[in-house]
């Protein structure tokens, strides 16, 4: 790698602060880039799962950016997507074991969706569309950025669907807390009952669909053709 | 009978789109018209039956704990399945290499119309998910498996050209401008997801 010969850019330049705030917002990896739908829906039910969710994502995708990103000119360009793969297989592996030892009812939770992290577009699409061309520094906060971008959504979702299908909210390491007032529900003579619908896969996808709809009617230069 | 009954349940009941949103991203990028949807939806079901059952026999004759008690008594503790993500997509993203290169030599016109997807679909979710699933669910022989393989590609075709044929007429709603293109297609795909699960319970 040649050494540059342009002023040194400090890690928290304009450049790249913008890295880190895009894909919370305006080029968001869900809501806009439409990567890594798949496991953001399926594991949304509740807010533990989400969690644990989004930080294995985010540790195999910093990973994964970083690795290739140092390894950009050293792979040849016809077998890029499968060394891609076995690097993130190897990641999701370390993940997938770990959980497996520290975490094993989240792990059961979760079953093959640690497992589909490895065909997350997210990754797959941030490696091709970032690592590969750009320096390890901005990868990393290239995949941090897209990471949050990508847990945001998925906490949100998760928050959602769990207060209004089961009337409380899983904390990582508290338990399920519960917000009502238990004499509300009509079970014990009250008036409130839990929407089952909220649990059901189909509401993911509705909340998400309500979330791009709020995103862009705030932000008007987001909206499609047709 | 009992193949039946996967297949169906594949198809319907655990659809790949509905109930598991394996291949959303695909799902949602080749939509647009009825025709490319319907190109990837075969070449989806074609590549899920040909890598379901290669992963299922390498489950069970090399990764599983005891599997390799073929080669030799000694490696009846041997216990690789640690390994299984990276065998698994290996053997995907090879088989489709393969299965282009072949449908390419003997069928051009399958070629033609399923060519450009092939790529695209070594990354896609469901295929994935489907060798992952026959992991889980310990199917009892290569027959289930496949059968199950075959299924939820019917229903992620299925899927996909359903909500392709929507979205070819909805271009002539008065859909609010924000929701246009992504939004209004989660939001559909939640109502056939809903409609979809009153499939549920049935048996054959």
């Amino acid at each position: 790698m040649s050494t540059e010969s342009t002023p040194k850019e400090s890690l928290f330049s304009k450049k790249n602060r913008k890295l880190l705030s895009d894909p919370l917002s305006d080029s968001n990896p869900i809501t806009i880039q439409v990567l890594g739908i798949c496991s953001a829906l399926a594991i949304t039910v509740q807010l533990q799962q989400a969690v644990i969710m989004s930080l294995s994502v985010l540790f195999v995708l910093i990973g994964g950016n970083v690795i290739v990103s140092l390894l950009r000119n050293l792979i040849p360009d016809r077998i890029r997507i499968i060394v891609q793969l076995v690097i993130v297989a190897s990641l999701v592996i370390i993940v997938d074991q770990v959980l497996r030892a520290f975490q094993p009812d989240i792990s059961e939770k979760l079953s093959v969706f640690v497992g589909l992290i490895i065909t997350n577009c997210i990754i797959m699409g941030r490696l091709e569309a970032f690592a590969l061309g750009n320096k390890p520094g901005p990868s990393f906060l290239d995949a941090i950025g897209n990471g949050m971008g990508y847990a945001w959504i998925l906490l949100v979702v998760s928050i959602v669907r769990e207060l209004f299908g089961s009337g409380a909210i899983s904390l990582p390491g508290m338990g399920q807390v519960k917000f009502l007032p238990q004499e509300w529900f009509i079970s014990n003579g009250g008036f409130y009952e839990n929407n089952n619908l909220m649990i059901l896969p189909p509401m993911a996808l509705v909340t998400v669909g309500i979330i791009i709809w709020i995103q862009r009617s705030r932000n008007k230069a987001l909206i499609e053709e047709n | 009978m009992e193949y039946l009954s996967i297949f169906v349940k594949g198809i319907f009941i655990e659809n790949m789109i509905f109930a598991y949103f394996l291949g959303m991203c695909s799902y949602l990028a080749v939509s647009k018209t009825v025709k490319t949807a319907n190109g990837l939806g075969l070449a989806v079901i074609f590549v899920l039956g040909i890598t379901v059952p290669i992963n299922y026999l390498l489950e069970n004759y090399v990764l599983k704990e005891g599997a390799l008690a073929w080669l030799d008594p000694e490696f009846e503790t041997v216990d690789l399945s640690f390994l299984s993500f990276i065998m698994f997509i290996a053997v995907i993203a090879s088989m489709v290499q393969l299965v282009e290169m072949i449908v390419e030599k003997f069928a051009p016109a399958l070629y033609g119309a399923l060519g450009i997807f092939l790529p695209l679909i070594a990354v896609n979710c469901s295929i994935l998910g489907g060798a992952l699933f026959v992991q889980d669910r310990q199917y009892p022989s290569i027959g289930e498996a496949t059968v199950f393989g075959l299924g939820s590609g019917v229903g992620w075709w299925l899927a996909i050209v359903a909500i392709a044929a929507i979205r070819e007429k909805i271009r002539y709603s008065h859909v609010p401008a924000p929701l246009k293109g992504l939004g209004i297609t989660f939001i559909i795909t939640g109502l056939m997801g809903i409609a979809f699960m009153s499939f549920m319970g049935i048996e054959i």
